[in-house]
Order: C-alpha cells, then sequence, then structure tokens
C-alpha cells in the first residue's frame, strides 16, 4: 500500500514495556461482583434476575437492549440486589452479585461445533454469549457483523493495532492467545460472510505479529493474513484503520460496511474462540494495569465485575498518594473517580497515574492559530476554526468546518502550545450541533405537515366547490327542462 | 482513592506559547547581529526602547482590560512585535519614534482588536506602516551601506534602483552604485543571509511551516524573474528581489505570524503568495521604499476570504 497510512496523527511514547514484561495475571474471582448495566457502549442492557436469584458463571443477567449487548454472571451466587453505583462511566445501574466462591458453570454453556452452524445461526449464538466490542466500545457484535453481512463485506478487519500509550492488553493477548485470536476470525467469517480476514497489527509489537504467524500457519487457513502497520496515534481508530488497510474512507454519513468492510478488535476475536471451545459467554477479559503509580505494573485476566481496586491490590498497589486514576489510555480513556468502579466488557486498561506520567496542562492562553491541530488531525479538520465556531457559538461554522468528523482523538489538545481543552470543547460543542440539526429536523417536519394539511384542507375545499358547482348546475339544467 | 476528575486528554506535549515565542527571538539574533555588524549599535538601542515599551503597553491594556496579566506579559509575544518593528525600521531612528511605533502595534494593531490571537493585522507592520506615513523622513534614512558604525546616511538598493530608473539610467549603471553588493543591496543581502538562517533553523524546529516563507519568495521570485526576462533594463532579477530589502525577514517572521495569517496549509500558500506577488508589485511601481510591510497588511485583510475558500477536504466527504 503506497498511500499514506494515516492523516496527521502522533508518533507518541509507547509506556508499554513494563505490563509486557511479565505474562497475563489471573485476578482471583470477585466476592462481590457488580455488574454494570452499561458495559461501556453507552446504553444499558436489561436486567433479567431479581434480588435473591441464584445464579451460575454464565447465567444470563440482563438481556441485549439497544447498542447494550446481553451480559451474563461472572461467579456463581446470589443476585444482592440492583442498585446504582459509581462504574467507569459515572455512577450508573449496577446487577450485585455475591459469589459464593464455587465458581459453578450453567450447565447450558456448551462447546459449539460452528462448522456446522449457518452464518444466521451463528450470530445468534454470538448475541446470547453476549459477545462485544472488547477494544472499548462494547457494542454488540452479532448486530455488527448481522449489518456487515446483509451488505456483503468482503473485508473482516480485527484490530490489533492498539495505538494509544500505555495501553497493552490486546499485545499480551495476541501473544499468549494467539491461536484463539485466529479461531475467532475463522468464526467471525463465517458468521459476516466476508471472503478474507486481515489482523491488522502495529509495528511496534513484533512478539504479537510473530505468534500470529506461527498460529495462521497451524490453521492453514488461506483466507487470513497479517497486515502491519506504523505505530501512529490514532490508527487504531475504526475510520483511520480502514483507510490505512484498504485505502478506502468512510463516508461521513456511513459506516465501514459501505466500503466493504466490518472491524472487530481482536480481544473479542478471543472471547469469540472461548464461546465456540468452551460455550463460555463472556464472564472476563484481559486489562492492563499499568503507570508509575501501581507497583507492579501487569495485563490481568479478570472476571466482568471486578472492581479496579481489587486489579490494582493483585499489581502490588499503589506506590503513593498523589495518583489519579484513568479509564483507558492518556489520551481518550476517562478519568475515574472512584476504585470501587467495577471491571466492564469496554474496560481495557486502568492507568494509575504519578504527576509524572502526566504533567498538569499550563493555564490555557487563546489560540494563536498556529495549525499544529490541523497538522496532526487525523480527520483533516482544523480545529482552530472549530475553536473559534465553539467560541461564538457559530453552528453553522461547526457544520461548515466539519465537526460531525472529529473522533475524539485527543491529538489537537496534545499539541496545542496554548493548552486550549478543544477535544472537550467539541463534545459539548457536537451535542449542541446535534440538537441543532435535530431541531432543524423538527422544524421541517413540522413545515412539510403544515403544507400537507393545508393541501389536504384546500382539495377538499375545491371537492366540496364542485361537488356544489355540479350540484347547481344539476338543478338549474333539471329545473331549464322543467318549464 | 479519589482524583480529580478531568476530561480527556490528559496528557500533552508542553510546548507552549512563550516557548514558540523565544524560539522567534532566538532566530532573530543572526539577523540583529548583522545589522549591528553593518550599521552600528543603533540596533539594540531601538530593541530596549522597543521591548520596555512594549511590555509597558501590554500591562496598561491587560490592566485596562482586566485580564490577568502575568501569564500573558510572560507569553513572549509583545517582545517579538518589539524586536521586529526594530529590525524593519532604520537603525537611526530615534528612539521615541520606535516607542510611538511600539505603542501603536501593542496597544491598536494587538489589544483594540481583542490582545493575543485576535489581531486580524501584524501588530509590527501597522506599527511599522503608521511610522512610515507620519515620519517618512526618518523611516527612510539608512545608513549608507559600507558607511560602518559612522551614521552617514544614503538611500537604499531598492530606493536607488527606483530612482536610477525613472532618471532613465541602464541596470547596469544602476547596480554598479554604491547601494548594491554582489546579489542585491550592499549590506542588505547579508541581513537578507542572516534572517534566512534563522528563518531555516526556524523551519528545522517546527515553528513555522514551509508554505508561507516558499510561497513568498516564490510569489515574489517568479514575477521577477519574468519580468526581468522580458525586459531586462526596466526589471531587476529574482535575486535581487530575493537578497534585498525585507525579503527573508518577511518570508520567515513576518508574514508567517499565524494569528494574522491564512491558516490551513493551502490558505498559507495562497496568503503568501500573495505577500510576494504584492511586494513584488510595489516595489515595482510603488512609491514606498520596501513593500513587504504593505503586502503583508493587504494580504491581512484578504485572510478571512482565504481561509473561507481553502478549508481542506474532511475525512470521508467527497473531494472537492
Amino acid at each position: 500500500m503506497n498511500r499514506p497510512a494515516l492523516r496527521g496523527g502522533l508518533r507518541l511514547e509507547s509506556h508499554k514495556l513494563r505490563p509486557l514484561q511479565r505474562p497475563v495475571l489471573s485476578v482471583p474471582s470477585p466476592r462481590t461482583a457488580v455488574l454494570a448495566l452499561d458495559q461501556g457502549s453507552g446504553a444499558d442492557a436489561a436486567p433479567v434476575v431479581g434480588p435473591g436469584q441464584a445464579v451460575r458463571v454464565g447465567s444470563l443477567i440482563a438481556a441485549q437492549r439497544g447498542a447494550a449487548a446481553g451480559l451474563h454472571s461472572p461467579v456463581s451466587g446470589t443476585v444482592r440486589c440492583i442498585a446504582s453505583r459509581p462504574t467507569v462511566r459515572g455512577i450508573g445501574p449496577c446487577i450485585v452479585i455475591d459469589s459464593d466462591g464455587r465458581d459453578e458453570r450453567e450447565p447450558t454453556s456448551v462447546p459449539l461445533d460452528w462448522r456446522s452452524l449457518s452464518g444466521d445461526a451463528l450470530l445468534e449464538r454470538l448475541a446470547a454469549a453476549g459477545i462485544a466490542g472488547l477494544g472499548g466500545a462494547a457494542f454488540p457484535t452479532a448486530a455488527k457483523l448481522g449489518l456487515a453481512r446483509s451488505a456483503g463485506v468482503n473485508l473482516l478487519l480485527l484490530n490489533g493495532a492498539e495505538c494509544e500509550p500505555w495501553i497493552c492488553c490486546d499485545d499480551a493477548l495476541m501473544r499468549e492467545h494467539a491461536a484463539d485470536v485466529v479461531l475467532g476470525a475463522q468464526v467471525m467469517l463465517s458468521a459476516c460472510g466476508a471472503d478474507r480476514g486481515a489482523i491488522a497489527v502495529e509495528d511496534d509489537k513484533p512478539q504479537a505479529v510473530a505468534a500470529l504467524a506461527a498460529a495462521l500457519a497451524a490453521a492453514a487457513d488461506v483466507r487470513l493474513s497479517v497486515i502491519s502497520l506504523p505505530a501512529v496515534f490514532p490508527l487504531g481508530a475504526e475510520g483511520p484503520l480502514v483507510t490505512a488497510v484498504t485505502g478506502r474512507e468512510v463516508p461521513h454519513d456511513g459506516l465501514p460496511p459501505q466500503v466493504g468492510v466490518v472491524c472487530q478488535n481482536v480481544g473479542t476475536a478471543a472471547s469469540v474462540a472461548r464461546l465456540v471451545r468452551d460455550g463460555l459467554p463472556v464472564v472476563s477479559r484481559i486489562v492492563t494495569v499499568t503507570g508509575s503509580g501501581v507497583r507492579n505494573p501487569a495485563n490481568v485476566e479478570v472476571r466482568l465485575g471486578t472492581p479496579v481496586a481489587e486489579l490494582i491490590a493483585a499489581c502490588g498497589g499503589t506506590t503513593g498518594d498523589d495518583r489519579r486514576l484513568i479509564a483507558g489510555g492518556s489520551l481518550t480513556g476517562r478519568a475515574l473517580d472512584d476504585d470501587a468502579a467495577p471491571v466492564t466488557k469496554g474496560l481495557n486498561c486502568v492507568l494509575v497515574a504519578t504527576p509524572g506520567d502526566l504533567p498538569p496542562r499550563g493555564t490555557e492562553m487563546p489560540c494563536i492559530r498556529c495549525g499544529d491541530c490541523a497538522v496532526v488531525c487525523p480527520a483533516g479538520l482544523l480545529p482552530q476554526q472549530l475553536h473559534r465556531a465553539t467560541q461564538s457559538d457559530d453552528v453553522e461554522g461547526l457544520s461548515h468546518f466539519g465537526l460531525g468528523a472529529c473522533i475524539e482523538c485527543g491529538c489537537c489538545d496534545y499539541v496545542c502550545p496554548s493548552a486550549i481543552a478543544l477535544t472537550a470543547r467539541f463534545r459539548v460543542a457536537r451535542e449542541r450541533l446535534r440538537l441543532h440539526e435535530a431541531e432543524r429536523e423538527r422544524a421541517t417536519q413540522a413545515k412539510s405537515r403544515y403544507e400537507r394539511h393545508r393541501r389536504r384542507l384546500d382539495e377538499q375545499a375545491e371537492a366540496e366547490r364542485r361537488a356544489f358547482d355540479e350540484a347547481r348546475r344539476r338543478a338549474r339544467g333539471d329545473g331549464s327542462a322543467g318549464h | 482513592m479519589h482524583a480529580r476528575a478531568t476530561a480527556p486528554p490528559h496528557v500533552v506535549a508542553g510546548f507552549t506559547v512563550p516557548r514558540v515565542m523565544f524560539q522567534v527571538l532566538a532566530a532573530l539574533v543572526p539577523v540583529a547581529a548583522m545589522q549591528v555588524y553593518l550599521h552600528g549599535p543603533g540596533l539594540l538601542w531601538l530593541v530596549a526602547t522597543g521591548s520596555v515599551t512594549a511590555l509597558a503597553c501590554e500591562a496598561l491594556a491587560l490592566w485596562l482590560r482586566r485580564r490577568p496579566s502575568l501569564d500573558f506579559l510572560r507569553d513572549g509575544s509583545v517582545l517579538v512585535t518589539a524586536a521586529l518593528l526594530a529590525l524593519a525600521v532604520p537603525p537611526t531612528l530615534p528612539w521615541w519614534l520606535m516607542a510611538f511605533g511600539t505603542a501603536v502595534a501593542v496597544l491598536v494593531a494587538k489589544h483594540a482588536y481583542g490582545g493575543l490571537g485576535q489581531n486580524p493585522f501584524n501588530p509590527a507592520m501597522v506599527g511599522y506602516a503608521v511610522l512610515l506615513v507620519s515620519f517618512p523622513l526618518e523611516m527612510t534614512r539608512w545608513p549608507a551601506a559600507g558607511a560602518g558604525w559612522d551614521a552617514v546616511t544614503g538611500a537604499t538598493a531598492l530606493d536607488a534602483l527606483r530612482t536610477g530608473l525613472r532618471q532613465s539610467y541602464t541596470m547596469e549603471e544602476i547596480l554598479t552604485g554604491p547601494a548594491f553588493g554582489a546579489l542585491g543591496g550592499a549590506g542588505g543581502e547579508w541581513v537578507n543571509i542572516a534572517a534566512l538562517a534563522g528563518g531555516l533553523y526556524l523551519l528545522a524546529r517546527r515553528i513555522v511551516r514551509w508554505h508561507i516563507p516558499l510561497a513568498m519568495l516564490a510569489g515574489l521570485a517568479i514575477p521577477a524573474a519574468v519580468a526581468h526576462a522580458l525586459d531586462p533594463g526596466a526589471h531587476a532579477g529574482a535575486t535581487f528581489h530575493l537578497a534585498t530589502g525585507a525579503t527573508m525577514l518577511g518570508a520567515f517572521f513576518i508574514a508567517t505570524d499565524p494569528v494574522s495569517a491564512a491558516t490551513s496549509d493551502r490558505g498559507r500558500l495562497v496568503f503568501g503568495a500573495g505577500v510576494g506577488l504584492t511586494t513584488w508589485i510595489i516595489r515595482s511601481w510603488g512609491g514606498f521604499p520596501d513593500g513587504v510591510a504593505f503586502a503583508v497588511l493587504l494580504m491581512n485583510l484578504a485572510v478571512p476570504l482565504i481561509d473561507r475558500y481553502t478549508v481542506p477536504r474532511i475525512y470521508g466527504h467527497p473531494g472537492a
């Protein structure tokens, strides 16, 4: 591929070496598991259990609803309550389960003979097992693959780019479970109907690439390949990744299937492999616990619902008091204000940061229009002009300069010499733009409704007038005939 | 464990406005040193007067506007304004004129429009233009080239060229005059080389990007070369224009002021080419000693228009 891999972007220090020095660590299953109904997609699953109900590992506890995949119990025990608890996305509704420590499996969870199943049947199984995007979005995989299937995609793109600093759970997974990634890819190929699959990995992960190559050789599946990409942030974001691999851009008002591609995270593929091999729904994942604020950074295999505090404890605890918790990486992660927040499907990293890891920003100064932000913007935007439009609340300007294409990667903030919180402002402005457009849409609809209403009234009046004229003419005709 | 809630991204490169400004000041050292070497220490007094005035005016304006003054005073932007103005005016300029020009630049051109980042015109060039139209005599009396530290004034190369052409001398006769050197103006060519060196430093440090300087130099050199080829008797060549007057200072330090320049890459190419072309037109047919200041101000006027028509193609949107 000769075309530029990515417009803009940043080459950043990766900070991934320390956790990768050790194999993936198993964190004991929690005494109390707290399952957020919102596992990262922004939507809440629908609880199907109540207080006092007995559950086992793999029992369905909340059903799929909209963008929220189904949710299964990661422990065996009893549901204590459904209540608001701190989560990685703020306070939110959670199912709290007291574990009995026996880890009894749901008897219905048995391995799948996936090769004998049709694509639709596979999609059903993936949906029933709560398979969701483990890259962070936690969007139901079956829905995404189903859409791809009906659009007739030809490429399944497995995202192992993992471009954001600090996060290395996918790297660890590919090193240790490359065969699972490959098996998952094969299953997903059958499910979405694509004829080839590519696993995209950034070139700063040679061990992962080697492990995948070996697994591919063992699987001897000619449809699958590994693609090496330059290590540039945010190449792992869906749009930039599709473009880097295919040279085609995802339309601004569309999704990757429109250019023949469907993206899935490598962790998601491994969870699919676990489903077909062991029959186990998604009840655990690998999380990177890192930062200078944690004593022994590591990637940990952990049950969903385990409090972040237990992950940090399993990694030797913190090294001091002045620590910040970030759920995710240093550029797009969310600040965590409570270490009781439990692990979700979308949680890939817990960054325990010292002030040295994340030096505080300087005082915000006015924009000097230097344009450094435009140089690094992967969407080809002019953040300096968007910033001006947000300041003057210029909604037309926001859409003229294409705010909708912003992927909130944070590159513009990173380079801004005036320390302006551009990404945060754009997030707010996007919401305003969305409301404005919805308002305009409503107004347009109301207008067309009114116009149609008027037309109907006019037509009705016209018809009545015509009927009246007709009746009069007939009456006159009859009258004249009577003379 | 509790922590401050902040919005992502949580990490920044830490390259700040003051650092940008002080890099620019550092890059101005060669050209300043060359001017002092050629024309004596007058420049240093002007820089000192300008800097003190600029900081005082900045403090006054911030106080009047009720802005936190320390962060802004420390940002170094007014020092760049003062230094550029000092380098643009003749080193023999009386100190009170320098103070007046700087005050106009900081109070009127910058703060009357809203301060740092808001000024539509390059403040130093506004100061220069006001001084030039108000005090044309003092502003055009440059020390004679080669007179060294004895402040004997004489015509600049651009003046001598203009006067010579008006008096129907041939280009060969004009270029053998005392105001001319091997490339452009005597002395002026060295100042331009020094400014080019500083400019290349800024390019290497990525403080400025190549679009504006290259477009401006091309916008000046190409019409000059074409006109010279068509009528060598009436037009000086590209080399002369590149090595004379404020060309290099303008290309790397003045036209590149991001606040008052166009903002996209394509917009910057248009802006720079416009500055170069306008400079050449003013030098060729205008009545002023050099065209850079007015060319920059005129193109500053065109920036909103340029910005409107040079929005780059956005990811996922069809090409323009």
